[in-house]
């Protein structure tokens, strides 16, 4: 490799090799610092990610680096945006808690997984692509079990891992075959041999093996049938790291099944179009019905963002014309844009009635409004725009991913979609009824939110207004990225 | 660039809301002063733009336009024309007279009042849109703080009542919104813009065939239905008004006032104008089917209202029969009877308006709704018997009343739309509905009989006394009204007629081309 190019690999991967100096330097530090200025650490991760994401976001577009393995251009740029955003908010979901703040290496695996996030979407090879997926997902799994002395969090961390591991060995085995049948590892150089076996007749083989990766990417995107770990891990795992999951590993997940499913399956494309589109009906029909009968908000939320994915699979199926306004990929970031900051408001506002009331039930949830307006106000919003209503940026971000399924003739599942959308209002407005109508005992007494909640609350919670009474910058950014994209 | 006046009117509710929740938690009087002169403005500024619409211009007045989300045809339109006026008109009158009867709420005024001002946004916004999108998004606006305000500041079975409120126009809204969407991905040029959209249905670009399991049928038919009658559940078409007289009851005062005497109309307004503009040919089809339910919401709701016990349950189901006349005007699809079904939107809601004040005065001294144990209260609160009485005129069509100007033009346009041949069994209709207007006098006459008459019982009332000067003013301010357009209609017959002129002309010309 010539030292020119490998500076121009360097520098597409450089907000990697930021987030690794990151991660080390903050578990380093945790070995020297007194434990009275251990608060720092929490902190000084948040101002190193904020450097990543402001180098993310300068850097310029590289295209292939390092014999094609990764490729960055404005697309990877801004599914890293999203996913060090949802880590910078982690962090100031985590700073105020007592199992968490004082801990370098809760926030350099933290770290960990970014980068492996990051990886994922810059991926262009197989190799690459599982390093990088194994890479995010065993330290989600530590991530998950992170409260030593809480049982839920050790089942959480187990359930997680063992079904993760299961998920990743069958993708593995698909990636086996593919090497198998095509003796290359680099998408483009996969597609096309994989164009000249379809076109030998051997349809079934590309099939086989589209399937089994699809396993380990439903994993990852918490699509039914592979969401069963989703409630339990949602549950147990600290809140913060599931709002985590549930916003970074899900956009990760769908990073990769955007590009991976245009770049090297582009042949089989009607084939898992329609996979794709019933795994979407199922999966947000399975979610939508099973969290109207949640008790414990976590696990509502955790169905919730099973139906996500759902609507979100729309988007990744409505592909077919590229010149038809809104293209289905463009919705798909839009939409991961907007559920990242509504998520995270949501769990937010958990974190802190957590904290103040120690109960995780929805009924805890009553009489929110008289202890904390603001707290409700958040909640209020996140439920509205996780339901679709408008004008928060859940309804535009619903609109442009139905808009594109109907430009690409997908009439059908838009309807069942929208069913589903009225279904799920059901669940959301009960948060709402319970925070705004029922009381509970001793809710004239205002609840204190720590500060650095608090803001990261906010900054969620405004970002939702703001994509919604003005989401075309955002689209606009999203769309420009997804035409250059060269899937 | 002129200024917005309209973007004023609706935002200064919201933004005063927002000011409003900021305030500390105890500031009770300021935060009712502060509603109470947000209100104010919002009147005077509807009232300003009334008289200052040229007549004798355009269609569309004080248009704003920007675009708000161009990859998929959304933009901030707002303009208004005589029918939007004169809704601005009736918005800010019981939003002004409803901040002043609310004075005495002790629960959290600061709450109430923000989301009372929420809600007024959304109407105020409804009435004025030019986007089908933006109407939808401020619909939505109208009735979401509806379920907590219902819920948290009501009474008699609140949570029920505000629950099934908010189910019944939930799916109604949604129904609509497939309907927009529908009429959307149908245009020519995907757009929400209501121009646009109007421009494109008299050209007849809804008029291509579906196909249906069934057969084909043309796009018009099968979308009018959803969209007019989703809207209409707001607007209380039987069967769907059910929602109506429990959400009525349930609700405070002040939201009473402006649900029945607003918002009820937002459900017409917009069935008008998402309904029958955007699909003329639909309406013409379907239209005079509706009117037999509505003619059921006419006698029905009447009947009903007759033996009610609960004094505010009266109100409720005549609001289910008034309304009812309305649609019945918007069936004739004449200027007579359009100008009638907008006079009698306006004049219904003042007058219910005042009927759900009077009941609340009573209910917040006498702690008790139920008729028979009432009696004699124009003996202690005489201003409100007599307002009660002018409102009790008006909901029976007395001559020289607003209720009157509107109901005569309503039965005449039944009357013409028959003898024009839209359908065979207009003047049947018109029969019948008179014999809503009986039973109205039967149960307007049971009630004031009852309530405002008849022995006064001491021992269980005592300490009952007169209302303050707030409530005064707000009655009379509403009576006025009422008096005032019954003599001189042509103070609002004017402006309606520029709106509803041009929709009858539309008629024409889609009847005349197709």
């Amino acid at each position: 490799m010539n030292p020119s190019t490998l500076n121009a690999g360097l520098v597409a991967v450089l907000p990697e090799i930021l987030l690794l100096i990151l991660a080390f330097g903050v578990m380093g530090f945790d070995l020297f610092l007194p434990g009275s200025a251990k608060r720092l650490l929490g902190r000084v991760t948040i101002i190193g990610l904020v450097i990543v994401l402001a180098v993310d976001l300068v850097l310029p577009a590289t295209g292939p680096v390092f014999g094609g393995m990764i490729y960055v251009d404005g697309w990877v740029a801004l599914y890293r945006m999203l996913f060090l955003a949802a880590a910078i908010l982690t962090c100031f979901l985590s700073l105020d808690l007592k199992e968490l703040e004082q801990n370098g290496e809760y926030y350099g695996l933290l770290v960990f997984a970014t980068m492996g996030m990051s990886l994922m979407a810059a991926a262009r090879d197989l190799i690459m692509l599982y390093i990088a997926i194994e890479t995010t997902s065993i330290t989600l799994y530590l991530l998950a079990g992170f409260l030593r002395g809480s049982n839920r969090s050790a089942e959480s961390g187990l359930k997680y891992f063992l079904f993760g591991t299961f998920a990743s060995t069958i993708m593995l085995y698909g990636f086996s075959l593919l090497y198998g049948f095509t003796r290359a590892t680099g998408y483009e150089a996969v597609a096309v041999e994989l164009t000249k076996l379809t076109q030998a007749g051997s349809q079934w083989l590309v099939m086989t093996a589209l399937i089994l990766v699809s396993v380990g990417l439903g994993f990852k995107i918490a699509a039914v049938p592979f969401h069963f770990w989703t409630p339990d891990v949602y549950e147990g795992a600290p809140t913060p790291i599931t709002a985590f999951i549930s916003v970074a590993s899900k956009a990760a997940g769908f990073a990769v099944l955007v590009r991976f499913l245009m770049t090297v399956f582009p042949m089989a494309r009607g084939e898992w179009v329609a996979l794709l589109s019933a795994l979407s009906v199922v999966t947000m029909t399975l979610g939508n019905v099973l969290a109207l009968a949640q008790h414990n908000i976590k696990r509502m939320l955790a169905y919730s963002s099973i139906a996500q994915a759902g609507y979100i699979l729309i988007g990744v199926v409505a592909v077919a014309n590229p010149d038809v306004a809104p293209y289905g990929p463009t919705t798909v970031l839009f939409y991961l844009g907007v559920y990242l900051l509504t998520n995270v408001a949501a769990f937010a506002v958990v974190v802190a009635v957590t904290n103040a009331l120690g109960t995780e039930e929805i009924a805890g949830m009553a009489g929110l409004s008289r202890r904390s307006l603001g707290l409700a106000v958040a909640m209020l919003a996140a439920m509205l725009s996780l339901g679709g209503v408008p004008p928060l940026a859940g309804f535009f971000a619903k609109l442009y991913v139905f808009a594109a399924a109907i430009g690409q003739g997908l009439t059908w599942l838009v309807v069942i979609a929208v069913l589903n959308s009225i279904l799920s209002l059901y669940y959301y407005l009960m948060v709402v009824k319970y925070v705004f109508v029922d009381r509970s005992e001793g809710d004239e007494q205002p609840m204190q939110v720590a500060p650095a909640l608090n803001f990261g609350l906010w900054v969620a919670v405004a970002g939702i207004l703001i994509l919604g009474a003005l989401s075309t910058p955002w689209y606009n950014l999203a769309n420009m990225a997804v035409r250059v994209a060269k899937f | 660039m002129q200024f917005p006046f309209l973007s004023v009117i609706i935002f200064s509710p919201l933004l005063t809301a927002v000011l409003l929740l900021l305030m500390p938690k105890d500031r009770k009087d300021e935060v009712r002063v502060i509603a109470a002169f947000a209100a104010f403005v919002t009147l005077a500024l509807s009232v300003f733009v009334f008289v200052a619409y040229d007549r004798s211009g355009l269609q569309f007045q004080f248009v704003e336009r920007i675009p708000w989300v161009p990859a998929l045809g959304i933009s901030y339109h707002v303009a208004a024309d005589g029918i939007g006026l004169t809704m601005l008109l009736l918005t800010g009158l019981v939003i002004f007279t409803g901040s002043l009867v609310s004075w005495g709420i002790q629960d959290r005024p600061r709450e109430f009042y923000a989301l009372l001002m929420i809600l007024v946004s959304g109407v105020f916004g409804v009435f004025v849109s030019r986007d089908g999108f933006l109407l939808f998004f401020f619909y939505e606006l109208a009735i979401f703080p509806m379920y907590i305000l219902i819920a948290t500041w009501g009474s008699t079975r609140k949570e029920y009542a505000a629950m099934k409120l908010t189910l019944y126009l939930l799916i109604g809204s949604i129904v609509a919104l497939v309907g927009i969407l529908a009429l959307y991905f149908a245009s020519p040029v995907r757009t929400f813009d209501l121009d646009e959209l109007a421009k494109a249905a008299q050209n007849g670009a809804f008029m291509f065939n579906v196909n249906l399991p069934w057969g084909r049928v043309s796009f018009e038919t099968l979308w009018f239905l959803p969209v007019f009658l989703g809207f209409g559940v707001l607007a209380g078409i039987w069967p769907f008004h059910n929602w109506s007289p429990d959400g009525h009851v349930a609700a405070p005062t002040a939201v009473s006032m402006l649900h029945a005497g607003v918002l009820m109309k937002l459900g017409a307004f917009a069935a008008l104008r998402m309904g029958v503009e955007l699909m003329p040919h639909g309406a013409r089809q379907w239209l005079p089917f509706v009117i037999f339910l509505v003619t059921v919401n006419v006698v029905y709701g009447a009947a009903i209202a007759m033996v009610q016990k609960d004094f505010k349950y009266v109100i409720g189901f005549s609001s289910v029969s008034h309304m009812g006349l309305v649609t019945m005007g918007f069936a004739t699809m004449n200027v007579v009877g359009l100008n009638g079904a907008v006079m009698q939107m306006f004049s219904h809601g003042i007058m219910t308006a005042l009927f759900f004040a009077v009941v609340g005065m009573v209910y917040d001294r006498a702690h008790t709704r139920d008729i028979p144990s009432l009696g004699g209260f124009a003996q202690k609160m005489p201003w409100v018997a007599i307002a009660f009485i002018v409102g009790g005129l008006v909901s029976m069509g007395m001559p020289g009343l607003s209720g009157f100007v509107a109901e005569l033009q309503i039965f005449m346009g039944v009357w013409t739309a028959g003898q024009a041949g839209v359908a065979a069994w207009y003047p049947y209709i018109a029969a019948i509905s008179v014999l809503g207007i009986i039973l109205t006098a039967a149960y307007v006459m049971r009630v004031v009989g009852m309530v405002f008459f008849g022995e006064f019982h001491e021992d269980k009332y005592h300490g009952v006394g007169d209302v303050t000067v707030l409530d005064k003013t707000a009655l009379t301010i509403l009576t006025a009204v009422l008096i005032v357009l019954g003599v001189f209609p042509q103070l609002l017959m004017n402006m309606i007629s520029t709106g509803t002129m041009p929709l009858v002309q539309m008629f024409a010309r889609v009847a005349g081309g197709g």
